[in-house]
Formats: C-alpha cells, sequence, structure tokens
C-alpha cells in the first residue's frame, strides 16, 4: 500500500496539472445549484485528479484474501474543457474504458478525485448525486448489445425520462423523443420499431439520441463507431460533431482509431497500462510525439498508401502488453522500450512537461511521461 | 489419382482461379443471394487483398474455397473454383479433405473461438501431423515446438503443453499462423487476421504472415475491410461490393485513381490531415439487403453519379484503360461510368 501512495503524491506533484477551484456546498440545494450552473466555454468542467481503479484478485471460497490487484487505472489526472473534445487512445487493457466507467460512476473508484464543476462526484449522493448523472451521459461501443432488444426504440429514448421527469413531463414525452430521433437523423415514425429493425450505424444513433436525451453537458463515447463499418462510420462521426455544435457538448472520446480521434478532438491523450503516458493538443501529439509508446503507436498504424510502403521507418514493439496486476517497477513502458535504461526501472517518470523543451514554444513542450522524451520522425497516417 | 500432386501440377494455371461463383442461402424468409459471380486468381508468391464491408460476400467466396460453406442452407449453383487447374467443386468430399488444410490454410479473424479451449496448443498443431501424416504423438509434439518457435513464441518448449487461454492475443493469432504453415500449404487465406489485435500487435502479426509467405513462396488471399493493412502488405486488390467484385487492381494503381465510385468513396472517407474541423465525406445510405439487392448496379441508391442506366443494368466487370486506350494491365471496374471515375 505504502508503494502505492507513494505514486499518488508523485501524480499530484505533476505540475501540468492546475489546482482544481473547489465548490463548497453546505446544503444539497446549494451544491444541486453549483451543479446546474453555466460553465464558459474553455472553462474545464471536469477535472480528474490521481484516479486509481484496483480489482481485487482474490483467493479461496468461504475466507476470501485478496492476493494481489489488477490495476486498471493507476493514477490519471486530466482536465476537460466546456465545449471541447479529448481523444483518448491506447490498446486494450490500458484503462481507457475503465476510466468511463469511473467518470460515469458505474464504478467507484479506489481513490482519486473527479470534479465536476469544482464539486468531487465521488462523494456526492442524493439529489447532487442525481443531477450530476444527468449531465454526464454515455454512448457505448456495441450497438448491439446495449440497447434493450425487448423495447421499442420510443421506450429506450424515453427511459431516461422515467429518471428524471422534470426534464420532460409525462404528456410530452413522445414528442420530444421523437424531436431526438429527428436530432439525430432517423425518422420520427420509427419511434414503434424493435433495435433488431436497425442496421447497426441506426442502432448507435438510437444510443446517440438516448445519451442527449436529458441534455447533458458532458458526453462520455466509449470507442462509438469501431463496430460499425468503414462508409457507416464517417456518417456518425460526422452526426456527433454536429450535435457538438448544436448542443454546445463536451466529448471524451476513448477509441483505438488513432486518425479518427485526430480528426474529432481538440486534445489527445495516450495511455498506457493504467497511467497517462503523453496528453497534449492533437498536433502536439501526432506531430510531435515525444514519448516512445506514441511514437510506435502512430508508426504502427498502416497507412493507406502503398507508396509509403518502402521507406518508412516502421517502430515494431516486441512482446505484449504487461498483466496490469502485475505492471512492471518505474516506467511501465520499459519492457518493450527501445531506450529503457536503469533509471526506467526504478524511478517512476511524471506526467510533465520534459525539462529540455520547459520555456519553449516548440510543439514537444507537452507533458509527456518519459525520462528520455525526445522528438522523432513517424511517417504515420492519422 | 485426380489428387494433385504438388511438384508435377500445371506450372500455366494460376495457383487458385475463382471463375464465376455464385452462392445463395436458403432462408425462411427468402434466398440470400450472398455471391453473384466472382471472378478472381492469385499466384504462388501473390498476395490478393479482398476488400468489403460486412456483407460483402468476402468471407463466403473463402468459406466456398475452403469448401467449408454449410451446405444447406448455402448453395453453389454456378461456377469454378480452380486449384492447380482443377475444379474443385467436382471433386468427392474424399479429395476435398485432402487439399484442406494440406494444400490451402486458413486463418480465422477470432483465435479464441477458433481453437479448442480444452486442448493444448501443442496437442492441436501437433493434431495436423498426426492426422495428415500419421507421425506419432512424440513426433507430432516435437514438430509443434518447432512451428512455434519458428512463429516465435517465446520460450515455445515451455509453453507448448497451455492451453489458449494462457495466451496473449497476438500470440494465440501466431498460433494460428503456426496452424496454418504446418502442412507448408501453397495458399493460405486469411480471414481478417488481425481484426481484433490492437495496432502495435497487428504490425507484429502482419510482418510475420509476409515474412513467411517470402520464405515458403505462397499465395496469400487476404480479407479485410481495412485499406491500410492492404496498402502494406498486398499485390493486387479485389473490392467487393453485394457479392461482386466491383473493382480490381493492382495495389499501386488503386489508390491514385480508383475506377468504382465505392472505392472512391471508401478512400475518400479515411480522415484525413486537411479535413480537420470539416465534414468527413460519407456514403450515404447502408450496405444493401441480400434478399433484395437493387436492380441494376447494386450501389446505384448510394453512388451520387447514379443516372437511369445503373437502375435498370448490371454493370459487366471491364477492363480499365488510359484515356489514351492504353492498357492498364489488371485493372477492371464494374461500374457504367468508370472512364468518368478514373479520369474524370
Amino acid at each position: 500500500m505504502a508503494e502505492l501512495r507513494k505514486e499518488d503524491e508523485a501524480v499530484d506533484a505533476t505540475p501540468n496539472v492546475t489546482e482544481v477551484e473547489t465548490v463548497e456546498a453546505a446544503t444539497e440545494t446549494a451544491a444541486v445549484a453549483a451543479i446546474e450552473a453555466p460553465v464558459e466555454r474553455g472553462e474545464p468542467i471536469l477535472q480528474v485528479r490521481g484516479l486509481v481503479k484496483h480489482f481485487p484478485l482474490t483467493q479461496g471460497i468461504l475466507f476470501k484474501k485478496q492476493v494481489g490487484a489488477v490495476k486498471a487505472v493507476d493514477g490519471v489526472s486530466f482536465d476537460l474543457y466546456q465545449g471541447e473534445t479529448l481523444g483518448i487512445v491506447g490498446e486494450s487493457g490500458c484503462g481507457k474504458s475503465t476510466v468511463a466507467k469511473l467518470l460515469m460512476m458505474l464504478e467507484t473508484a479506489t481513490a482519486g478525485e473527479i470534479f465536476y464543476k469544482g464539486q468531487d462526484i465521488t462523494k456526492l449522493s442524493g439529489r447532487a448525486l442525481k443531477a450530476v448523472r444527468r449531465n454526464i451521459q454515455m454512448v457505448f461501443q456495441d450497438p448491439y448489445t446495449s440497447l434493450n432488444p425487448r423495447m421499442t426504440v420510443g421506450d429506450i429514448i424515453g427511459e431516461p425520462f422515467d429518471i428524471h421527469p422534470e426534464v420532460a413531463p409525462k404528456g410530452d414525452r413522445r414528442r420530444k423523443v421523437q424531436e431526438l430521433l429527428d436530432v439525430v437523423g432517423l425518422n420520427p415514425e420509427y419511434i414503434n420499431r424493435y433495435p433488431h429493425q436497425f442496421s447497426g450505424g441506426q442502432r448507435q444513433r438510437i444510443g446517440i439520441a438516448r445519451g442527449l436525451a436529458l441534455n447533458p453537458e458532458i458526453i462520455i463515447c466509449d470507442e462509438p463507431v469501431s463496430a460499425l463499418d468503414v462508409s457507416v462510420q464517417a456518417q456518425v462521426v460526422n452526426l456527433m460533431e454536429k450535435l457538438q455544435d448544436e448542443f454546445n457538448l463536451s466529448y471524451l472520446f476513448i477509441a483505438h482509431d488513432l486518425s479518427i480521434v485526430r480528426h474529432i478532438s481538440d486534445r489527445v491523450g495516450v495511455m498506457y497500462l493504467g497511467k497517462m503516458a503523453e496528453i497534449g493538443t492533437d498536433v502536439q501529439i501526432y506531430d510531435h510525439p515525444t514519448h516512445p509508446y506514441t511514437q510506435a503507436l502512430l508508426s504502427a498504424v498502416p497507412v493507406p498508401d502503398p507508396e509509403a510502403r518502402e521507406g518508412r521507418e516502421r517502430i515494431i514493439l516486441t512482446g505484449d502488453v504487461p498483466s496490469p496486476a502485475n505492471p512492471p517497477s518505474g516506467c511501465r513502458f520499459r519492457t518493450r522500450c527501445w531506450k529503457a535504461q536503469d533509471k526506467c526501472a526504478t524511478e517512476v517518470p511524471l506526467l510533465a512537461i520534459p525539462e529540455r523543451f520547459q520555456g519553449s514554444d516548440s510543439p514537444a513542450a507537452h507533458e509527456s511521461a518519459c525520462h528520455f522524451a525526445e522528438e522523432k520522425d513517424v511517417v504515420h497516417a492519422a | 489419382m485426380t489428387t494433385i500432386d504438388k511438384k508435377t501440377s500445371a506450372t500455366s494455371a494460376p495457383l487458385l482461379e475463382v471463375r464465376d461463383l455464385h452462392v445463395e442461402f436458403h432462408t425462411r424468409d427468402g434466398v440470400a443471394k450472398a455471391i453473384n459471380g466472382v471472378s478472381y486468381s492469385v499466384d504462388a508468391g501473390e498476395t490478393l487483398a479482398v476488400l468489403g464491408e460486412s456483407g460483402s460476400g468476402k468471407s463466403v467466396t473463402a468459406q466456398a474455397i475452403m469448401g467449408i460453406l454449410d451446405m444447406p442452407p448455402g448453395r453453389i449453383p454456378k461456377g469454378e473454383i480452380l486449384f492447380h487447374g482443377e475444379d474443385m467443386l467436382k471433386m468427392s468430399a474424399e479429395e476435398r479433405r485432402k487439399i484442406r488444410g494440406r494444400r490451402i490454410a486458413m486463418i480465422f479473424q477470432d483465435a479464441l473461438s477458433a481453437l479448442n479451449p480444452v486442448l493444448s496448443v501443442g496437442y492441436q498443431l501437433g493434431e495436423m501431423y498426426r492426422v495428415h501424416l500419421g507421425l506419432s504423438r512424440k513426433e507430432a509434439k516435437a514438430r509443434a515446438i518447432e512451428l512455434m518457435d519458428r512463429v516465435k513464441i517465446p520460450a515455445a518448449a515451455a509453453r507448448v503443453n497451455d492451453y489458449p487461454h494462457q495466451f496473449s492475443g497476438g500470440m494465440r493469432q501466431r498460433i494460428m499462423i503456426a496452424m496454418a504453415m504446418a502442412l507448408e500449404p501453397d495458399l493460405i487465406i486469411a480471414d481478417e487476421p488481425t481484426t481484433a489485435l490492437d495496432v502495435t500487435v497487428q504490425a507484429q502479426v502482419m510482418d510475420l504472415l509476409a515474412e513467411l509467405q517470402r520464405e515458403e513462396n505462397m499465395g496469400l488471399i487476404l480479407i479485410t475491410h481495412d485499406l491500410g493493412v492492404v496498402a502494406d502488405v498486398a499485390d493486387k486488390i479485389a473490392v467487393m461490393y453485394a457479392g461482386r467484385i466491383v473493382e480490381q487492381s493492382p495495389i499501386h494503381d488503386l489508390y491514385k485513381r480508383p475506377a468504382h465510385p465505392y472505392t472512391r468513396g471508401l478512400l475518400d472517407s479515411i480522415p484525413r490531415l486537411d479535413q480537420k474541423g470539416q465534414e468527413l465525406y460519407a456514403i450515404k445510405g447502408l450496405p444493401p439487403n441480400l434478399m433484395k439487392i437493387p436492380t441494376g448496379c447494386a450501389f446505384n441508391p448510394r453512388c451520387p453519379k447514379a443516372t437511369d442506366i445503373c437502375r435498370t443494368e448490371v454493370p459487366a466487370l471491364v477492363s480499365v484503360t488510359e484515356q489514351d486506350g492504353g492498357e492498364l494491365p489488371g485493372r477492371g471496374s464494374a461500374c457504367h461510368f468508370w472512364k468518368e471515375t478514373i479520369h474524370g
């Protein structure tokens, strides 16, 4: 446990992460009022500090004892600004979906804080929590399993109103659902159809309509287009961009497709094995990556141009991602890194602007969790 | 003996040639026409990429070649599949069984469900040698370890008795490749071999597959929906839509100037740098229902260039030429307006 705390402190000391202006609400009503207050465009709306989620590994049936933990998320901090799209990329098992679940409070965090408009939502309860839940909605990856096959589209999109009746009064719901169908580009007359009567792309639109139903401020999209056909992906991405402008939404866009993330995101965070490896604007991450993992990830993406086949230096990583139950000491990427030295095994690199770039205007001056951060020319598709 | 002998087979015929293949599925709701006249060929040492979305018939074609279509409900009303010049559709089940796995092998997308979870990987790899070559268990296991070494699985001898769930996704896919390679086939069909893998692992697996193919001079049919993967490894490409090949081309020419609006649409919908903040190009509408494929060109309801002729006449796959009539070997397009599309 002591070791864990040390790492947490390390995360807290990260210089890039600004102090959170917390809002102290004495009463529940005051808390709700703070949650409903509007946030200026470009101001932070969601601030995550030192978020940790460990899933315990137990042994024994009657007398369970904990033998370890899967460190799915291990000290992640970032800000989401009002009206922006923050893309999170990483390979399977890096903890990006767990972050989404923690923000949705579908999982309880082991440690760390999530501030929504200055209030730590992990400590809220009652009406205040309900108000937060209304404002943070989610669109899921698989449109085939995330819609109940026994409910009509009208019931699926209207279900959020059962829990938050103040958004749409009873008599008004049908009209409201039809409006939502229209907004996401589906025929409002489809309200009585069942999910199986729709294609994958249409189902994802239904999932988006459900996410929009309560007029949220933040939508967390967990791989929203990866289950769709190539020709349909572009349609859904366009829809999501249109809705963002129309409803002034902030997106946390989790995906593994680097070119789509670049297209939609203002800023991008790269995760590896439960930690943020690098975070910055799309230009900083894609054109001036300084973390070796980001460089390898970018260079591994196949370029849809046969001319680039020759002469392109690809960084092929050896081996697989280590188990999050037993992550390497020090830097988590060191087992696959070509730059790794003794220091990497002993010292956890902080997510910070690398010393050599501090005070510089170069786009390489962004937060990167590497002891030997430097730029490298990478030819990539995105 | 009609079974083709590996060494003496005719050298003039392509390794594999599919001619005007049709496949349909008879279901309760009607007949789904999955493949409507597909022709392509692969030579030894060559990589053919078959590109298409779900429902385009790319996997069904592969299953027909392997002879693993469920029949019924599947039916092959028409067509030929020539392997070294001999039509496999006319062979007996016994003859096809000798080809399957031994001469033509397949790699599936999802290695976890393609491997048997209750048998060790060593046993499953060795099975190839025991069944096809009649080796003893001990010999088969030794060969299995060699194979695992060949596909670069670390500590092969120690891991030969492990079960599929003990391997990572990338390692499992390597085992699938090892299994396909086991009997040194002439042709490998890889159906979305890296779709379930992460990008860094995808790069490793594709590299391995390309390397083994070079060493053994095998033919490779790579079925995928990823234009990036295709550009990296393929020699030529066939684009499928609604059970037909709509465009075929050597790899270099296609990306520069597609000759079919569907291919163009796919290429245009890849997000590009200079399009940031703008709308992505999107092909409107949805892939067709195979029970009621649109009349005329199947792509016409989604095509920006469709005219009346597209709605009535099915375009044939014709050769594509330069503007001055110069030949473009290997290029073909099934569009009434291919000239406008490629030169326009």
